[in-house]
């Protein structure tokens, strides 16, 4: 592409009277990209997460070995070397491949958690802030039942409830995690409900689920994704928590928290086996917490319309 | 009316980095000003507001504001350091702005606000600071200065805020006041009332008074002087008693676009912008 | 010609207080009415009150025949429509022009969208090139020309103008005020607009109301207050001060 095309490429995107649905919606994303990646550490923190999707898609490639059958005659706690880059472990599987098999395990807690949390928090946010009165008041007062207990201790009691297991691990964060969700819904919601331009939909007729579903939720989905970004680093860390007290993924999954767990027995002279897997934890946490904050300064609403 | 020149404005330019390049909002104002009253008028974005500021010292950090001449005084107002700038502002320049909502601190009562500006200008104490402020309540026109002294912002009125503001503002006696917009939140009698005491303290006590304003004709009747801006530039310099012979186009067309009670005009005269007044 | 739009006896309290303390008024079919007053004076509300916006605590508003009760059905909203004062606050800052036209349409399942979005846009002077923008890549008076597009292509027969063009500079409000007589005329449309500037009410408006505390001061025509036949002391008051500052 020549400097010429990328430049009214460029000039396409940030028009002032755009001619299409397509390019108004585009350049709006553009603005939004702009702002993103003029922050460094956002654009790291994105690199971390395209890596942990890229592994997670590709670990049937990437690792050298299976993440649960080990070799236990030869192979038993070995230290990082070339054979084995990160060690293995006590039944003599490969560290490094559980790792890159655990990606995916991280990211499927991950994303089921926020499809779960999310919706259910901006749906009681914004019909508790829209509604007002008796609804605003029950639906808050759950919000704060739920928001009273120390969420690791709550999630404890849900996955003892329901019995241990991945499946269960998310359910019961997705739990513990919406009200934080709802309480920013509701805050936003509560700003934007008596401007004027909300005003105006009520007389169009508009049915108040309509004027929620259309035009109050998408004021809220901002500030919500940043705020989902940010709480990555916390799921992870529960998840890692429920699977460390054995109430989360069950073995022989690869999942990171519980392979810190089963490394912990051995931790002062088998360093590796607990330190791999934590650093894969720290290292996305991280990512997920740069990106947040990349996401907050591009998508602020209260940072200007542009 | 106009003795000695106050403040001399001589090629002012203020100019904001954006991210698709600078963008001069004051393109090159000169004026000069007197112990007068001098209105500066103009739309939305004509710089208006940024002449003022510039004038006052209160450009946002990432402008940059130059001059062939800035001086209030005698005094090189661009060379100065910001701390001799912030021993003028407040002392001997003051400003009002428009919304004293904004501009008066809410967790603190009207008097102290008044006190405290004065204590920080001059050696005064307490008791004579306490007494010069009320005084200066009382010359604004406010009828029991003793209980508005007690009083936080938000538990009056806006014109009685408004008043409270240009009281504070008085009390260090400067010479030259700029009042951006100052009436424009106000109702229009209480509006008048506003301008009315402005007017009379500005006349007593020999002060330069430069008035910011988009109403053309309040502005008119006001002042002495009117400087018209339009899209960062002075398009016009002309006295207020002569504002009706005005001869840009401009100025004839914001005078005239105006709704005027017993001028039946159907439909109202527009503003044709023609691209080189901007010029 | 019989009343359109009345209102008797109407009172609007907000947490005890009283916003509006019985007043009566009656605007016929085709005319333009205003409500002249300064802030405080529950101009603002009245029109609020007849949207729906504002609670009614007590009397009667008659439209069109109907008397209206605590809620308000899609097709009041199809007869009455209004403009905000505040061009930057009535838009949706998310969405598109054309976003903001379609909602109407959709909420009310009209079916020829495509042209009345060209045609309303046409008729409010902005063309099809603005249609894909948001609020802000639009100026001032642009926006409010997008508010009174979108009042307009629900083809109401009343529009409720509160400050229509107040936050406006004195060259866009002419356009703007000269943009709602014409199609005033065009459509044969009622208006009911609120203002605190009485040149604007007697430039606009045939008869109008002065209002203050909430409160009914005087009913008059435009040309009575052009006369300066009025008999109340707080309408001198007012005309008074629309003169412009005058040194004692």
């Amino acid at each position: 592409m020549s400097a010429e095309t990328i430049q009214s490429r460029r000039a396409w995107l940030l028009s002032d009277r755009p001619a299409s649905r397509l390019q108004a919606r585009l350049g709006r994303a553009y603005v939004a990209w702009r702002r993103f990646s003029a922050n460094r550490l956002a654009l790291v923190g994105m690199l971390i997460i395209i890596a942990l999707l890229v592994v997670a898609a590709f670990a049937d490639v990437l690792a050298p070995y299976s993440p649960t059958v080990g070799d236990l005659k030869n192979a038993r706690l070995l230290p990082p070397g070339a054979a084995h880059w990160f060690g293995t472990d006590d039944l003599g599987r490969d560290i490094y491949s559980r790792i890159v098999y655990g990606a995916r395990w991280t990211l499927y807690v991950v994303i089921l958690v926020a499809i779960i949390a999310a919706p259910i928090g901006l749906l009681v946010g914004t019909i508790a802030g829209y509604a007002g009165g008796w609804t605003d008041t029950i639906l808050m007062r759950i919000t704060d039942i739920f928001l009273a207990f120390p969420k690791l201790v709550l999630a404890l009691a849900f996955v003892a409830a329901l019995g241990p297991g991945i499946e269960n691990a998310v359910l019961a964060i997705a739990i513990t995690s919406w009200p934080p969700y709802a309480r920013i819904a509701r805050a936003e919601t509560l700003t934007v409900r008596n401007s004027d331009y909300i005003k105006a939909v009520q007389l169009m007729g508009a049915s108040p689920f309509r004027i929620v579903l259309r035009h109050i939720m998408p004021l809220c989905i901002s500030s919500l994704i940043i705020r989902v970004t940010l709480d990555m680093a916390g799921i992870i860390l529960t998840a890692a928590g429920l699977g460390f007290l054995g109430l989360g993924a069950q073995p022989p999954l690869p999942e990171w928290g519980a392979m810190i767990a089963s490394g912990r027995r051995f931790i002062l002279d088998q360093w590796w086996v607990a330190a791999a897997p934590g650093a894969a934890i720290l290292i996305v946490s991280l990512g997920f917490n740069l990106l947040g904050d990349g996401l907050r300064d591009a998508l602020d609403p209260r940072s200007g319309d542009q | 009316m106009s003795g000695d020149t106050l403040l001399e404005v001589d090629d002012l330019r203020v100019t904001f980095p954006t991210r698709t390049g600078l963008v001069q909002a004051v393109r090159g104002v000169s004026f000069s000003l007197g112990r007068e009253r001098l209105g500066i008028v103009g739309e939305s974005g004509s710089g208006k507001s940024q002449t003022g500021r510039a004038i006052m010292g209160l450009t946002p950090p990432q402008a940059e504001v130059s001059a062939k001449k800035l001086a209030f005084d005698g005094i090189d107002l661009l060379s100065i350091s910001p701390r001799e700038r912030r021993a003028l502002r407040g002392n001997r320049i003051a400003m009002i702005l428009q919304d004293p909502k904004y501009s008066l601190d809410p967790v603190m009562t009207i008097g102290r606000q008044i006190v405290e500006t004065l204590r920080t200008h001059e050696k005064v104490s307490k008791a004579e600071a306490r007494e010069r402020a009320l005084a200066m309540l009382q010359a604004v026109q406010i009828r029991d200065p003793a209980r508005v002294f007690d009083l936080y912002p938000h538990e009056v009125s806006g014109g009685m805020g408004q008043r409270a503001m240009i009281a504070m503002m008085l009390v260090t006696g400067p010479e030259l006041m700029i009042a951006d917009e100052p009436t424009s939140a106000l109702d229009v009698t209480v509006q008048l009332d506003v301008l009315k005491i402005l007017d009379k303290l500005v006349a007593e006590r020999g002060m330069g008074l430069i008035f910011i304003s988009h109403d053309l004709r309040l502005v008119s009747s006001f002042c002495d002087r009117v400087v018209v801006m339009y899209a960062g530039k002075v398009v016009e310099q002309i006295k207020a008693s002569e504002l009706r012979d005005a001869q840009h186009p401009y100025t004839r067309g914001l005078l005239n676009c105006m709704p005027r009670i017993g001028f039946e005009r159907h439909p109202l005269p527009v503003l044709d912008r023609k691209p080189e007044w901007a010029a | 010609m019989t009343a359109f739009i009345t209102v008797e006896g109407l009172e609007v309290v907000f947490d005890r207080f009283r916003a509006l303390k019985g007043v009566s008024l009656e605007v016929r079919e085709g005319e333009s009415y205003g409500l002249v007053g300064e802030s405080g004076s529950g101009k603002s509300t009245l029109l609020r009150a007849i949207t729906g916006l504002a609670p009614v605590s007590a009397g009667t508003i008659t439209v069109n025949g109907k008397t209206l009760g605590k809620t308000r059905d899609k097709a009041f909203y199809r007869e009455v429509q209004m403009v905000f004062q505040d061009p930057y606050g009535s838009l949706h800052p998310r969405q598109t022009v054309d976003r903001l036209l379609q909602e109407p349409l959709a909420i009310h399942g009209i079916a020829d969208g495509e042209k009345r979005i060209e045609r309303a846009l046409d008729e409010v002077g902005l063309g099809k090139g603005f249609r894909f923008r948001y609020a802000h890549q639009l100026s001032g008076g642009q926006r409010q020309r997008v508010a009174i597009a979108r009042a307009l292509i629900l083809e109401p027969s009343i529009l409720l103008l509160d400050e229509p063009t107040s936050a406006l500079d004195a060259s866009v409000q002419a356009e703007v005020l000269n943009l709602l007589e014409e199609v005033r005329r065009r459509r044969k449309l009622t208006f009911l607009m609120v203002s605190h500037d009485l040149a604007i009410i007697t430039h606009m408006c045939e008869r109008l109301m002065v209002m203050q505390n909430g409160e009914a001061v005087e009913t008059l025509t435009a040309s009575q207050l052009i006369g300066q036949r009025v008999s109340e002391d707080y309408t001198r008051n007012l005309l008074r001060a629309s003169e412009g500052f005058v040194r004692a």
